[in-house]
């Protein structure tokens, strides 16, 4: 694509690899965190609310700065991971970590919601025919809650397309490395003669969250009618 | 197969206190809302559980407090219908009804299969979804996947309730095929004294979490202090088979000897039926009745009166046919000079038919024959 610059299409590409990465690593853990939020009473549950919430709340730059202390090199969790090769800090991946952090929340939301939402009396019915609890999630639960799945996904994905804050605090603004769109969109902004790169990257972001809403919708729809049972 | 119940249990000021056994055939577990029949059906599946008590099916000990066991509800295999269906929306009728021999150690022969298709004519269901279903073709389906899922026993749980009388006509043909093919234990949830009527091989009577009376269905529903609905719903259930059917239009019953007459019934001379006859539906005579447009009349002698609240007594005759309820009034049994061992006839206005073996449409009531 000659319309975009090498640098303006790098930072397309980082942004979509950050931002499924992020989406695909935070969905398990979400799914966890939703099912315990939803169906189980411990002690320390408002306490893990608070904690899946905060990203939300917090300005973003201490998010970033507070992933920065503890996964940096020399962080209490990034120093052990770099003896075994993983490096967090000022890499992509360090980008992709921040990206699903800052969409957590959005993703154990939605999954709490349509969890919430299925019927315990239907989970009952399978235990009754002989499946066992792992088996009434697979079989019941999480075929049940795939629109709620699909609806926490597609949305993490758009908030990780646009985070900036934790990002460019905690790995900074690397061209080819982790500048990400919205980074490039800035960094475009402080340039002289930079308002048109600047301006075709708001076009594409733009267009992908516009089309990432599209497509939820339209998936939430088709999961919604298999679910309803018509 | 026999299932024995035995349960103690408490929440909110309700104290339950349980003991029955349910052999093969239809138990049905009557009593009003709130005496605790949900709550012994789902303890049975393991879904609730109990303080104390003891639930076996033969030998298989399924929950004991006294050794600390406690099956979990998948490995009871119990087959439950839930009043509600209760069918999983984001699968097929067809998988619906495999669901339960995904998990079952005895996989379902195709044949199985379609025999329980065919028995509850889903057939042409089984590539909709529930959600394309009617409610008496849910409960149908809820049916199925019961009984395919290779259950010990099978917990219904009002299963009739949420349908209307058409519906309702339509399912009950299904049980009583399941309690005369099926060898296992079927505890059946009900409030409606038709249905028991109906259905019931053992009769189990609960009232604040109470056992009340439990026994043969004939002679539970047949004792006046068994009245778990108020004496508006009291009636006799007699057995009877088919004599022959007249050319004027009835069909002749015999009950223990008796002659009983009702309008053309669609069964062969020889096949057993059960008939109702509802105690208000029933006149009490002294001496034999003449110049009476009444058909069916039955000698016997009182067995027991009782008072109820207001003006209302039920007498309980015996007769050659069975017992036989009659509601009447205070100043009747005054004026007839009734006792115990008097001797009377019972004037039936209507005998009502639940055929046993007929899968067809019900007959709730055959109008007055006269």
């Amino acid at each position: 694509m000659d319309w975009l610059g090498p640098e303006e299409w790098q930072a397309v590409r980082l942004s979509l690899r950050v931002s499924l990465w992020a989406t695909l690593f935070g969905l398990p853990p979400a799914l966890l965190a939703a099912y315990a939020l939803a169906r189980w009473r411990f002690p320390g549950k408002q306490l893990l609310n608070g904690l899946v919430h905060l990203p939300l709340i917090l300005p973003p730059v201490v998010t970033g700065y507070l992933l920065l202390l503890t996964f940096g090199t020399r962080g209490p969790i990034g120093g052990p991971l770099q003896e075994i090769g993983v490096v967090f800090a000022f890499r992509w991946t360090g980008a992709a970590l921040a990206a699903g952090v800052m969409a957590f929340p959005l993703l154990v939301r939605a999954i709490r919601l349509s969890l919430e939402a299925v019927d315990p009396k239907l989970e009952q019915a399978a235990a009754t025919l002989g499946a066992s609890r792992p088996w009434v999630f697979v079989t019941v639960t999480l075929p049940l809650i795939l629109p709620g799945i699909i609806a926490g996904a597609v949305l993490g994905f758009a908030k990780a397309m646009g985070e900036f804050g934790a990002t460019i605090t905690f790995v900074s603004n690397i061209p080819g490395q982790t500048q990400t769109l919205p980074s490039a969109i800035y960094a475009f902004l402080q340039v002289p003669g930079g308002e048109g790169a600047a301006l075709r990257l708001v076009a594409i972001s733009v267009a992908v969250a516009m089309s990432a809403l599209l497509l939820s919708e339209w998936l939430a729809r088709r999961a919604q009618r298999r679910v309803s049972g018509t | 197969m026999t299932l024995s119940v035995a349960l103690q249990h408490r929440f909110g000021g309700f104290n339950l206190d349980a003991r029955f056994e349910a052999p093969a055939g239809i138990t049905v577990l009557f009593g009003r809302s709130g005496s605790g029949k949900t709550t012994i059906v789902n303890a049975v599946a393991g879904l609730l559980r109990p303080e104390a008590g003891r639930v076996a099916v033969d030998d298989l000990l399924l929950f004991d407090t006294a050794q600390g066991r406690w099956l979990p509800p998948h490995r009871r295999r119990i087959g439950y219908i839930f009043q509600e269906g209760r069918l999983f929306p984001h699968l097929s009728v067809r998988q619906n009804l495999r669901y339960g021999a995904w998990f079952s150690p005895k996989r379902g022969t195709p044949a199985e299969f379609r025999r329980v298709v065919e028995m509850l004519g889903i057939g042409p269901l089984l590539d909709r979804r529930p959600g394309a279903l009617s409610g008496g073709e849910k409960q149908r389906v809820a049916i199925g996947r019961a009984l395919l899922s290779s259950p010990r026993m099978i917990l219904a749980d009002e299963p009739l309730a949420a349908l209307d009388e058409a519906r309702k006509s339509e399912i009950l043909p299904y049980f009583e095929r399941l309690r005369d093919e099926a060898a296992i234990p079927i505890l059946f949830v009900s409030h409606s004294a038709a249905e028991v009527a109906r259905l019931a091989t053992t009769v189990v009577a609960l009232e604040n979490g109470r056992v009340t009376r439990q026994g043969p269905a004939a002679e539970v529903l047949a004792d006046p202090a068994v009245t778990p609905l108020g004496a508006r719903a009291a009636g006799a259930v007699l057995s009877a088979t088919v004599v022959r059917h007249h050319d004027d239009g009835l069909t002749e019953l015999d009950a223990g000897g008796t002659p009983l007459f009702i309008p053309h019934l669609g069964a062969a001379p020889g096949t057993a039926v059960r008939v109702r006859i509802a105690a208000h539906e029933v006149i009490l005579s002294r001496e034999r009745p003449v110049g009476l447009s009444a058909l069916n009349i039955i000698a016997g002698r009182v067995q027991e009166i009782r008072a109820g609240d207001g003006p209302g007594m039920l007498v309980s005759l015996d007769t050659p046919a069975g017992r036989v309820l009659a509601r009447i009034t205070r100043r009747s049994a005054k004026a007839l000079g009734l006792g115990p061992g008097t001797s009377c006839h019972a004037v039936m206005k209507s005998v009502a038919v639940a055929p046993e073996d007929i899968g067809g449409p019900v007959r709730n009531t055959s109008p007055g024959l006269h």
